[in-house]
């Protein structure tokens, strides 16, 4: 076959003028079939996730044109009584959103870092498996905690820090005298700290693994770069994995605060709800969107429900403008092509 | 493997250079022989700062909360402890070392704390939950009995949990005969159909990943039970936990099945394969183990949603095997529910539910890991060995037919199956 040299035969004087051809695949009957069973499910799921949103919209407008504006700033819930909005909720859930995310990044940096950097060969597959297994252990466990173990222990913790550092003004607690040796303690249970300790052992996990995942791919040729250059450990990790990880860091973390302002039965577990914003993060009383509708859908009218939807179409439009970022900012960056988060 | 390798002096490289090759001088016969280096990084002087540092730390806390100052509580004690670890450990180190090496060491240390504290932590809330529960768990009942006739005051060895054993699993049946087809043809459709229609399906379904699972139960409380007039139900409850685990499952099967090497698609196609036989015969059983994986994982996460069930399921203390009618109860609800107690037997059995729970979820999870855990194509050595085994089988069968067939029809035959 070699030993044939292609000749091309044309016709003399008429130089075939090459065309681009339309490339067009016949498709059997079969794979028309399964293209559009495919179809038809990725239409149907398009349609479920868009009745949600659609849905929850059109529910919801019953309720916002009763109220307008002022049921982003109206802290009490009272629908049927006609005064209802989520300024106090909303501050609750972002706050305790924040707690739990300042507890939790800087713990989950350490334990990523960890994982991808220091651990022993031999158990970082085990340590992975078990960092995974703990975003999978349920919310209510982490909520049985909280209510029944941290409530009661970290009270010591609340009245030193409101003692000695109460002079700020987000950790000053009301309503008891640290000089009073017969002061009740009751004040500092069920407060935004605990829910916020709550929640973070529950984000953690997520975060962590994210993290994780973008140190671990850090190029090698850089870490050995920094150690040629004689650099330490810690010197080769500040100067390749971190900058190498921001992207993930950042996205994790976002990750970590969408899964943080959604949790419900954590929270509700543990706080003790009011309905006024209460920005004082060691005392008693906080809440947040979910532990509303899960507190309240019992016995709500018509009219209370379309006000509930209401408050879940904010917390989502929350979480989804929080996911959304996250994702583009793990895209965008340099070890994002890869990651899944 | 790195460059490196390649310039160390006195290995040669192919190339012939004008120094030719340079041997290491010989060794004298008799010289002594050259002792062996210790490559160990740890030096025992480092071991006795880490000990130092810790002992001087815990005497010093020690005298400070006994004798010098008002302080109590453990997490108190803890912390400062750590703090002047870190001081006392950074002091010895800069005897001698220098500056970059002394934080070099700090933050090692400081990093091996962190994790500690978050990996002790995570187990201690686990431990926690299991150690209350077994005070429950021993009693036989607790495992095939239900609520009915318990009274709150009922000592544990009556009544038991089967009831919530039974409506988890019902629910996540339910769930997962939606979820496993729906989802998996979604994300075929993502990777096989590629467009921009495809392209907003995947978007959404990314964004409904952020959906909070309370969003999920009160869509179906609003649409289901208020607008449709269902009553509340184990049906609800698997509808609602489906809205939930449909997203995750099609973002993680969408990534597995993105992990499938486009040359073996290709393979299938250059052998004259349409669309549909390369997805069934090539594609999803290269990435079955992940897909596997990516379902039992949104399992676990279904599993042990309490929200969502919350509002769709209602409670009862009966055992209810009926998904259509009458309200159902799972596990995470009966948790939920039974800690809400103020009796002290009655906040056991709930303890001892949530251990079941997760021993439940547990269980899920390492199934999920001894299926998955591995890329597409990467196989145990029981599949290796069943892949030659059908191997040998395919070739055996080609000589049987190869020695059936009359010599002169091959061109028509060769191409029938």
């Amino acid at each position: 076959m070699s030993t044939t040299t292609t000749t091309r035969v044309e016709p003399e004087g008429q130089v075939a003028e090459d065309a681009p051809r339309t490339l067009k695949a016949a498709i059997g009957p079969t794979d028309r079939v399964f293209r559009g069973i495919s179809r038809g499910g990725g239409f149907a799921v398009l349609a479920v996730m868009s009745l949600i949103g659609v849905f929850l919209t059109f529910r919801a407008l019953q309720a916002l044109r009763e109220a307008g504006w002022s049921f982003v700033t109206t802290e009490a819930w009272e629908p049927d009584g006609g005064e209802f909005g989520i300024a106090a909720v909303l501050v609750g859930t972002i706050l305790i959103a924040l707690v739990a995310i300042a507890i939790a990044v800087p713990l989950a940096v350490g334990t990523a870092l960890y994982i991808s950097e220091y651990a022993p060969a031999r158990i970082k597959r085990t340590l992975i498996s078990m960092v995974d297994l703990m975003a999978a252990v349920p919310s209510v466990v982490y909520g049985l905690w909280g209510a029944f173990f941290l409530q009661w222990n970290i009270l010591g913790l609340s009245r030193w820090i409101s003692t000695w550092f109460g002079w700020i003004p987000f950790l000053s607690v009301e309503g008891t005298d640290p000089r009073d040796p017969l002061a009740t303690e009751t004040v500092y249970t069920a407060s935004t700290l605990i829910a916020g300790i709550v929640v973070a052992m529950m984000v953690t996990p997520i975060t962590c693994s994210v993290m994780r995942e973008v140190f671990s791919q850090a190029p090698a040729g850089e870490r050995e770069g920094a150690y040629a250059l004689g650099a330490t450990k810690w010197g080769m990790i500040r100067s390749v994995v971190l900058p190498y990880g921001k992207g993930g860091m950042i996205g994790g973390t976002m990750l970590g605060l969408g899964r943080a302002l959604g949790e419900t039965i954590g929270v509700y577990l543990v706080i003790s709800p009011v309905f006024v914003i209460q920005p004082r993060i060691l005392e008693s009383g906080t809440s947040s969107v979910s532990s509303l509708i899960a507190l309240r859908y019992g016995e709500s009218s018509q009219f209370e429900l379309s006000a509930l939807m209401a408050a879940g179409l904010a917390l989502f439009l929350m979480t989804l403008v929080v996911n959304f970022a996250a994702s583009s900012i793990i895209a965008r960056s340099r070890s994002g092509a890869v990651s899944d988060a | 493997m790195t460059a490196v390798d390649l310039r160390t002096p006195g290995v040669s490289t192919d190339e012939p250079t004008t120094g030719g090759t340079t041997l290491p001088p010989p060794v004298p016969p008799g010289s002594p022989e050259e002792p062996r280096r210790s490559l160990v990084m740890l030096r025992t002087s480092d071991i006795f700062a880490l000990v130092g540092a810790a002992a001087a730390a815990l005497a010093i806390t020690f005298l400070l909360f006994t004798q010098l100052l008002p302080f109590d509580g453990a997490i108190g004690f803890v912390v400062i402890v750590y703090m002047l670890f870190l001081a006392i450990y950074a002091l010895l180190v800069s005897l001698d070392e220098n500056g970059p090496a002394v934080r070099d060491k700090v933050a090692a240390v400081a990093i091996h704390g962190l994790a500690l504290l978050m990996g002790g932590g995570l187990v201690f809330v686990v431990l926690y939950a299991i150690g209350r529960g077994l005070e429950a768990l021993p009693y036989l009942n607790f495992y095939v009995e239900d609520l009915r006739v318990t009274g709150p005051l009922d000592p544990l060895d009556l009544g038991g949990i089967i009831h919530g054993i039974a409506g988890t699993l019902i629910m996540i049946s339910i769930a997962l005969a939606i979820t496993i087809p729906l989802g998996i043809v979604c994300a075929v459709f993502l990777n096989e159909i590629p467009g921009r229609f495809s392209r907003l399906v995947r978007t959404v379904s990314e964004a409904m990943t952020a959906l909070p699972s309370i969003i999920a139960g009160l869509f179906i409380y609003a649409t289901w039970i208020m607008a449709l007039g269902f009553d509340q139900s184990g049906l609800a409850a698997g509808l609602a936990i489906t809205v939930m685990m449909l997203p995750i499952v099609i973002r993680a099967s969408d990534v597995v099945l993105r992990l499938v090497p486009g040359t073996l698609k290709e393979a299938s196609y250059a052998v004259g394969a349409g669309q549909w036989r390369t997805v069934w015969h090539v594609t999803l059983p290269t990435a079955r183990s992940g897909l596997m994986t990516s379902i039992i994982l949104g399992t676990a996460r279904g599993i042990g949603e309490t929200s969502p069930v919350l509002l769709t399921a209602g409670y009862t203390a009966a055992i209810n095997l009926d998904p259509l009618s009458g309200p159902m109860v799972s596990l995470p609800l009966l948790v939920f529910e039974l800690v809400k107690n103020p009796q002290p037997d009655m906040i056991a059995r709930g303890f001892g539910t949530a251990a079941v729970l997760m021993v439940l979820v547990l269980l899920l999870f390492a199934l999920g890991r001894a299926i998955g855990g591995r890329g597409p194509g990467q196989l145990t050595r029981r599949q290796q060995h069943r892949r030659v085994l059908a191997s040998r089988r395919d070739a055996e069968r080609f000589r049987s037919r190869e020695a059936a067939r009359p010599r002169f029809a091959t061109n028509e035959e060769g191409n029938t199956r």
